[in-house]
This record gives structure tokens, C-alpha cells and sequence, in this order.
């Protein structure tokens, strides 16, 4: 047995964590590594759909992307605060790293207020997952009415997750005195994984589908 | 064989002025990608400039706030090769055939039938 440890001690680098990370840690890599996937499958599809439609461009400068512009500084903002959080917790300052994680929570459910009340004027407008308002239908002639099955699709799927990472957030920070510094850690790249998602949803969804001025 | 407890007493690398300044680029791309929607230019444009704003964001957030700059080699190379492979391959597949299904599109009832494809 003693031949056995020295093999996998040096195949390894003396120690059992060849990553030099834990592995819930690990776990956390690779459950984004495939959640990366999941979304860039959705962008790819509403891709296609998108160079091979006729696609609506409905949102206007104001208010739309102004507001959606709104919802992205907060979630990078959030990301600043949820760094925050694990370097205090990396500290071992672990009220401090609360108050960061808790102050993480609160912009994300401030992003989920401010997407709903973008999702609650859409559909006032009329818009559902398989059918365009009249207006629009009007402005684009022949559009796919799959514009809102593409929209809700990836941003409530966007949405879940940050809904999901809120709760996880409010989890951590309650029981941040029990947890090791890797748990926050883990944690945050939950939540700039998040983020990270948003910065390609935004420019893809919205910034692409601006009303033209003419 | 000797095993260490990884967390507890990792320090975590960057500095408070680092993750300040990858924040304030992160805003400034953002902006910079507002004010492309702002101009309006061609779409192609839009799109070829937007994703490249994205992937750098996507990188700045990778590497600085998800600490992966700082971690060992083998992680790196174990997480992103593997994910710009399968996503590259997923494009191969999917975009030739939405060029082809382009010419296939809906004209809709107001557009000449001759329209070219």
C-alpha cells in the first residue's frame, strides 16, 4: 500500500486536489462549464431563427434600452459587491462579508423587479411566445410571431437563474458563520456567472433589435 | 500522502483597486455598446462589434472576479477549451443551414413575389 500512495503522490504533485481547488468548487466549474452550454444553445437557436425570419426590431431607444441599460448596471454592480463579499470573507471578516452578500441579493431582486416590469409592458403590448401584437405584425409584414417564444425563453431563463442565485445568495449569508471561505466563494462564481450570461442576452436580444430611427 | 484543507486559509488575489478598475471597463463597454445601439450602425457591423465588446466582458469577468486568472494552468485549460470547442462546434452546425433556410424565408402577403432571395 505504501508503493500505492507514493504513486498517486507523485502522479499528483503531492497532494489529492490536482487543481489546487476543492471540489465542491470543482463542481461549481463544471456545472457552469455546462450552464455556459445550455445558454449558448439558446443564443445559437434564437440566432438562427433570427437570419432566417423576417425579425421585428421593436425596441425604441427610449425607454427600452435605457431601462435594459439600467438593469445591466446593476447587475454588474452586484458582481462589485459580491467580490467584495468573498475578499472580506478571504479576510476572515465574516459580518462584513454578510452585509456584502446581502447587499448582492438586494440589486438581484432589484433586476428581477425592473424585468418584470419590462416583461408586464411587452405583454400589455400584446406580445405572448407564439403570437406578435397587431402593431407589430402591422410594422414588420410576414415577421415570425417566434420573436416572443425567443425573448421570454432566454430572459426568463436568464431570470430563473438570477432568482435561483438570490436564494442561494440569502442561504450563504445566513449560515456564512458556519461555511468555509470557499462556500462564499463558490458562491460568487454562481453570481458572475450570472452576470457573465447577461453580457451577451443584452447586446443579443435588445441591442440588436432597436427600432430603427428611420 | 499528505492532504491540505483548500478554503480556510486561501488568500484571495486581487486588490480592491483591481476589481474597482475591471468594474469601471466592464461600464465602459457597456456604455460603448449602448452608444453603438444609440448611432445605429448596419447590423453586421452591430453584430461583429457587439460580440467582440461581449467576449471581452465575458473575459474581464472570467478572469478578474471569477478568479480563474489566479488559478492554476490545468484548471484554465481543463474549463475553456473544452466550452469555446463546443460552442464553436454548435455554430458550425447551425449556421450554414440558417443562410440556406434565409432564401427559404416568408416574404410575407405585402412583398413582391419576385423579390430576389
Amino acid at each position: 500500500m505504501a508503493t500505492e500512495a507514493q504513486a498517486i503522490s507523485s502522479d499528483w504533485g503531492g497532494g489529492a486536489l490536482p487543481y489546487r481547488v476543492g471540489h465542491r468548487k470543482l463542481g461549481m466549474w463544471l456545472f457552469i462549464m455546462s450552464d455556459s452550454l445550455t445558454f449558448s444553445a439558446l443564443l445559437i437557436g434564437y440566432a438562427y431563427l433570427r437570419a432566417s425570419n423576417v425579425w421585428p426590431t421593436p425596441f425604441k431607444f427610449y425607454p427600452s434600452i435605457v431601462f435594459s441599460s439600467v438593469m445591466t448596471l446593476v447587475l454588474l454592480s452586484s458582481s462589485l459587491t459580491m467580490v467584495m463579499a468573498v475578499s472580506a470573507s478571504s479576510r476572515g471578516q465574516r459580518s462584513t462579508a454578510r452585509k456584502w452578500i446581502i447587499a448582492t441579493a438586494v440589486l438581484g431582486v432589484t433586476f428581477i423587479v425592473l424585468h418584470s416590469i419590462e416583461w408586464r409592458h411587452l405583454i400589455s403590448e400584446g406580445l405572448t411566445p407564439f403570437q406578435l401584437p397587431a402593431e407589430w405584425a402591422a410594422k414588420w409584414p410576414g415577421a415570425t410571431p417566434l420573436f416572443g417564444a425567443t425573448f421570454f425563453g432566454i430572459t426568463g431563463m436568464h431570470m430563473f437563474h438570477v432568482a435561483t442565485g438570490c436564494i442561494y445568495l440569502l442561504i450563504v449569508a445566513g449560515r456564512v458563520n458556519k461555511l468555509k471561505h470557499e462556500d462564499v466563494e463558490i458562491s460568487g462564481l454562481y453570481w458572475h456567472f450570472v452576470d457573465l450570461v447577461w453580457m451577451f442576452v443584452f447586446p443579443m436580444i435588445y441591442l440588436l433589435s432597436i427600432y430603427p430611427k428611420k | 500522502m499528505t492532504t491540505h484543507a483548500i478554503g480556510d486559509d486561501e488568500h484571495f488575489a486581487g486588490s480592491l483597486k483591481l476589481f474597482i478598475s475591471v468594474w469601471v471597463w466592464l461600464l465602459l463597454l457597456t456604455g460603448f455598446e449602448v452608444f453603438l445601439g444609440y448611432i445605429q450602425l448596419p447590423v453586421i457591423y452591430m453584430l461583429v462589434i457587439l460580440l467582440g465588446a461581449s467576449i471581452i466582458k465575458a473575459a474581464l469577468i472570467v478572469a478578474y472576479f471569477m478568479h480563474l486568472r489566479f488559478e492554476r494552468l490545468n484548471l484554465v485549460l481543463t474549463i475553456v477549451p473544452a466550452v469555446v470547442i463546443c460552442i464553436c462546434l454548435m455554430l458550425l452546425v447551425f449556421f450554414p443551414d440558417s443562410f440556406r433556410s434565409k432564401g427559404l424565408r416568408y416574404q410575407g402577403a405585402a412583398e413582391p413575389a419576385a423579390e430576389s432571395h
